[in-house]
C-alpha cells in the first residue's frame, strides 16, 4: 500500500503540465535519434544532458526528459530495422529478422504497428515489474557471481543456433568471428594488450556500434550498388495500415512472454537489452515451433524482440537505481546524470530520494503512453520513407551513419573500420553466413571470458566452482536442454518440413 | 543566467585582472576533451568545469565537451601532442588513471613531459572495504591475513589489472610489510566499474573492494559495506569523518585520484598562465565548491609548477611500485 502511495505521489510529479511537455519532447526526440543508424539511446541521452543542465531544469524534470528520450530511442531503433533492414542500435538488430521481410511483403505499416504495440506492452510490464519487484530483484541480482554469469552467457551461446538460418555450422562460424573480433584490445584480467599492434585506437577494442553500422548499413549499400542504381533492390510496396484486432490478439501472448524474458535479462547487470531481445526471439521461435514462419515475416518475430528489448531497457533501471550498476551504455549515462544531480544511486536511493524515483517511474508510464499515441498515427509518415527512391535514400542513410560513427570518438580510424565491416558484411551475406551471431559474439564474448577467469581466480583454478550453486546448476540445465533438444527433435521436424519446401530468402541467409 | 550582481562583478574583475596580468586574450569559445565515453569521471570533469567557466564568464562563448575514448586516455593524449600542439583554447581532462598509464608506458612512446600540466580541482580518495559480514574488523586484520597467505583475500575493483585500483592494494600491502615476492600473488579481479565490483563483494562472491570513496558511499550508507580504511592524509570531512585512515592504522598509504587538466606543450607561457590562474579562481569560486560538495569531491588543489612536480612525483612512484611487483620490466 505504501508503494501505491508513493506511486500516486510520483504521478502528481509527472503529470504537471511542464513535466508532461518534457516527456513528450523527450519521446519525440528519442524516437528520431533511435531511428537514425549509428545513434542509439546512449548517444541520445548524452547529447541531451548538456541541454538539461543549461536549461537549469530541476532534478525531476531533467530525469523525466532523459528517461523519455531513453524510452523513445528504444522505440525508434526498430523503424530503420523494419523499413531498411538497418538496425538503429544494437537491441533493434533482432527486429530486422522478421520486420524487414514483412515490409518486403507490403506489410510495413503492420510491422511498425505491431512493434509499437509490443514495445508498449514490454515497457509497461517492465515498469510494473520495476515498481513491484525492484527491491527484491536487487537482492536476487546479488546472488549472481562470476560462475552464474558464465553459465548465463553460455546459455546465450547455446541457444544461438536457434535464431538464424538452417546451417548450424555457418552460425558457429559467424559467432566465432565475433568472438575473435572481441579479443582485440586490452585484456583487463591481466592488463596485457591483445592484437593491438601499438595502435592506440585499438586498445579499448572495436566498438559494437561500428561493427553494426558497417555490417548492416554499409553492406546494404553495397548490395544496392550491385543491383544497379535506380532500379532499387526489392520493390517495397506501400500500404495503408490494415491491422485487425485479430492480428493484435495473435501477437499478445508473444509480447507477454517476450516482456517477461526481456525484463529478467534487463535486471541482470551486464546482460542488457540486446540479450533481452535475442533471448525473446529464440524462445518465441521454439515455443511457436513449426507453425511459425520466422525469418520470413512472421509478426510474432517482430513482437517478441520488441517486447523483449523494451522490457529489458526498463529492467536495466533496476540494477542502476538499486545497486548503482549500469546494465548498459545508456544506463551508464543516466547514472552519471543522477550523480551530477547529487543523487547517489544505490540501496538507499528508494528511501533517500523516494519522491524523485517514483516521479521517474511514473514518468515512464506516462512516456510509454505518449509513445504509443505518437507512434500509431506517425506510421503513415514513416512508411512514406519507403517511397523515396533508394538511390536518394541510401546515400543519406550512409551519410547519417558515418556522421554518427565519427561523432562517437572523432576518429577517422573508426570510419575505415566501418567500411571494412561493410565489406566483410557483404562477403558474409554472399556466403549466406548470418550477421547477427557476429555481433552477439562481440557483445557476449568478453563478458563470458571475464566471468570464467574471475570464477577460476576465486576458486584458485578449481573448475567445480562453475556448478557449485543451485542457481548455476539451473542455468546449465536450461543451456544444455537448449543445445541438445534441436538435435533430438530436429530430424523429426525436418522430415515433416521436407514436404513444405520453404523458399529461399535473401535476408535471413 | 542568474547569479548575484556582486558575484558577476567579482568574476569580471578577476577575469580582467587575470587578462591584464598575463596580457593574454583567451578566445571566445574553448574545447575540453574528455578522453572517454559520456558518463565517466573525465566526462564529468569537462562538463562541470566547462559550466563553471561559462557561468563565471571566463569563457564568454561555449565550452564544448568532446568525448574522445580510446586506450584509457591515450588516444586523446596522442591527439593533443600531434594535432593540437599549440591550441591555447584546449584543455584535456586527466586523473590518476592518466599518470598510472603514463608510468607504466601504456601510451606507447609518450611521457608526461609532452604536455603541460595545468592543475587539479579536487580528488576522490581510495578506500579498501569489505562486506558487513566480513571477519576483518580493521585494515590490520586484513594485512595480517595477507602476510600469512597472500592468496587469502581476493580483491575486486573497477580498473584493469595493474591499474590504479589494483595499485592501491599493493601500495597498502607494501607499507604494511607484506614480502615483496608475495605482492604479485595477491589476487585482484578487474571489473567494468567500481559499482560492479561492489555488488560482487556485497553478494559474498569476493572478499574485498578496492576503489574510490565516491563509489563506496551508497552501500556504506545502507550498511552493506564496511570501509576499513580511507587512503588519505587526514580523515575526510563529515559525514565521512568516522572512517579511519590507513595512516592511523600504521599503514602509510595515501592514494588520491585527483581530477584535473593538461594543455598542449607548445601553447605560449601567457596562455598556460591564463589557464593556471583560471583554474585557481574556479577552484575558489562558490560555484565550484558547490559542485565539489554535491559530487563528493574532496579538497585537493595544486596548479602550475607545483602540480607539474606532483605529477612527475606520482609517475615516478607508480613506476617504482609497478617495477617492483613485475607489472613493468
Amino acid at each position: 500500500m505504501e508503494t501505491l502511495n508513493f506511486l500516486l505521489q510520483g504521478f502528481a510529479v509527472a503529470l504537471t503540465p511542464e513535466n508532461l511537455m518534457f516527456a513528450a519532447i523527450g519521446a519525440i526526440l528519442g524516437t528520431v535519434i533511435g531511428a537514425l543508424p549509428g545513434l542509439g539511446p546512449a548517444n541520445g541521452v548524452a547529447i541531451l544532458i548538456p541541454l538539461a543542465f543549461s536549461l537549469g531544469l530541476p532534478a525531476s524534470s531533467a530525469l523525466i526528459l532523459l528517461t523519455s528520450v531513453y524510452a523513445g530511442a528504444m522505440y525508434g531503433g526498430r523503424i530503420s530495422s523494419i523499413l531498411l533492414n538497418i538496425p538503429g542500435d544494437e537491441p533493434a538488430m533482432m527486429t530486422c529478422l522478421d520486420g524487414y521481410p514483412m515490409a518486403l511483403k507490403g506489410r510495413a505499416a503492420e510491422a511498425l504497428a505491431i512493434s509499437a504495440i509490443a514495445s508498449f506492452i514490454g515497457s509497461l510490464l517492465a515498469t510494473i515489474g520495476l515498481v513491484i519487484l525492484a527491491p527484491i530483484l536487487a537482492k536476487f541480482a546479488l546472488r549472481f557471481g562470476p560462475a552464474e554469469y558464465f553459465a548465463l552467457f553460455t546459455l546465450a551461446f547455446a541457444t544461438l543456433g536457434g535464431i538464424t538460418g538452417k546451417n548450424q555450422v555457418k552460425t558457429v562460424v559467424a559467432a566465432c568471428l565475433g568472438l575473435m573480433i572481441a579479443t582485440v584490445g586490452v585484456d583487463i584480467t591481466t592488463g596485457n594488450q591483445r592484437y593491438t599492434y601499438d595502435i592506440l585506437e585499438l586498445y579499448e577494442g572495436v566498438d559494437f556500434i561500428i561493427a553494426i553500422v558497417g555490417l548492416f548499413a554499409i553492406s546494404e549499400l553495397l548490395f544496392f550498388i550491385e543491383m544497379h542504381a535506380g532500379e532499387g533492390f526489392k520493390k517495397v510496396s506501400l500500404n495503408k495500415l490494415n491491422l485487425s484486432m485479430k492480428d493484435i490478439i495473435q501477437v499478445l501472448p508473444t509480447s507477454l512472454r517476450g516482456s517477461v524474458l526481456g525484463f529478467i535479462a534487463g535486471v541482470l547487470p551486464g546482460a542488457g537489452a540486446s540479450l533481452g531481445s535475442f533471448l525473446s526471439y529464440t524462445m518465441e521461435k521454439k515455443v511457436v515451433g513449426k507453425s511459425g514462419y520466422f525469418g520470413e515475416g512472421d509478426p510474432r518475430g517482430v513482437a517478441a524482440p520488441e517486447a523483449g528489448n523494451n522490457a529489458a531497457a526498463n529492467g536495466a533501471l533496476v540494477p542502476m537505481l538499486t545497486l548503482g550498476v549500469p546494465g548498459s551504455g545508456t544506463t551508464a549515462v543516466l547514472l552519471a546524470m543522477l550523480i551530477s544531480l547529487n543523487i547517489q544511486p544505490g540501496p538507499m536511493l528508494f528511501t533517500q530520494n523516494a519522491e524523485l524515483v517514483w516521479g521517474v517511474i511514473a514518468a515512464l508510464f506516462v512516456g510509454n503512453l505518449i509513445l504509443l499515441l505518437l507512434n500509431i498515427p506517425m506510421i503513415g509518415i514513416f512508411v512514406k520513407l519507403l517511397s523515396i527512391p533508394p538511390k536518394y535514400l541510401m546515400p543519406v542513410v550512409t551519410l547519417v551513419a558515418s556522421v554518427g560513427i565519427f561523432a562517437i570518438s572523432n576518429s577517422p580510424l573508426d570510419l575505415y573500420f566501418m567500411i571494412g565491416f561493410g565489406l566483410l558484411g557483404y562477403l558474409l551475406r554472399k556466403l549466406h553466413i548470418p550477421l547477427v551471431p557476429v555481433i552477439l559474439g562481440m557483445l557476449l564474448g568478453p563478458e563470458m571470458e571475464k566471468s570464467l577467469r574471475h570464477a577460476l581466480t576465486i576458486s584458485d583454478g578449481d573448475w567445480s566452482i562453475l556448478w557449485s550453486s543451485g542457481l548455476s546448476v539451473g542455468i546449465w540445465a536450461v543451456a544444455i536442454t537448449g543445445l541438445v533438444l534441436p538435435y533430438l527433435i530436429g530430424p523429426v521436424l525436418r522430415r515433416r518440413m521436407a514436404a513444405a519446401q520453404d523458399k529461399d530468402h535473401s535476408i535471413v541467409d | 543566467m542568474k547569479f548575484p550582481v556582486a558575484k558577476t562583478l567579482l568574476a569580471t574583475a578577476t577575469l580582467t585582472l587575470a587578462a591584464q596580468a598575463s596580457a593574454f586574450e583567451q578566445s571566445r569559445t574553448a574545447e575540453c576533451i574528455a578522453p572517454a565515453n559520456p558518463g565517466g569521471g573525465w566526462d564529468f570533469t569537462c562538463r562541470s568545469v566547462g559550466k563553471v567557466l561559462t557561468d563565471l564568464g571566463y569563457i564568454t562563448g561555449n565550452v564544448q565537451t568532446v568525448n574522445m575514448p580510446g586506450a584509457g586516455g591515450g588516444v586523446a593524449f596522442a591527439h593533443t601532442i600531434s594535432k593540437r600542439g599549440d591550441d591555447s583554447a584546449l584543455i584535456v581532462a586527466a586523473s590518476t588513471a592518466t599518470t598510472t598509464r603514463l608510468a607504466q608506458g601504456q601510451f606507447v612512446g609518450m611521457d608526461q613531459e609532452m604536455v603541460r600540466w595545468v592543475g587539479a580541482l579536487g580528488a576522490d580518495y581510495g578506500v579498501i572495504a569489505v562486506s558487513k559480514d566480513s571477519p576483518f574488523q580493521s585494515l590490520n586484520d586484513m594485512m595480517d591475513a595477507l602476510k600469512a597467505d597472500p592468496n587469502s583475500v581476493k580483491f575486486g575493483g573497477g580498473s584493469a589489472a595493474g591499474g590504479w585500483d589494483h595499485l592501491k592494494v599493493l601500495i597498502a600491502g607494501r607499507s604494511a610489510g607484506i614480502e615483496k615476492a608475495n605482492l604479485p600473488k595477491v589476487k585482484y579481479l578487474a571489473f567494468n566499474g567500481g559499482a560492479e565490483a561492489i555488488t560482487q563483494v556485497v553478494g559474498g562472491h569476493l572478499d574485498a573492494f578496492t576503489g574510490d570513496i565516491s563509489e563506496a558511499q551508497g552501500f556504506m550508507a545502507s550498511g552493506d559495506l564496511k570501509v576499513l580504511a580511507v587512503l588519505s592524509e587526514e580523515r575526510l570531512p563529515a559525514p565521512l569523518d568516522n572512517i579511519p585512515t590507513a595512516r592511523e592504522q600504521n599503514v602509510d598509504a595515501v592514494a588520491p585520484n585527483w581530477r584535473g587538466f593538461y594543455v598542449p606543450k607548445d601553447v605560449s607561457d601567457e596562455a598556460y598562465q591564463w589557464w593556471v590562474d583560471t583554474v585557481d579562481s574556479v577552484y575558489s569560486s562558490d560555484n565550484w565548491q558547490d559542485v565539489m560538495q554535491k559530487n563528493g569531491l574532496m579538497p585537493f588543489h595544486k596548479t602550475g609548477a607545483e602540480f607539474s612536480t606532483f605529477v612527475k612525483g606520482q609517475v615516478d612512484s607508480i613506476k617504482e611500485i609497478s617495477t617492483e611487483i613485475g607489472l613493468i620490466k
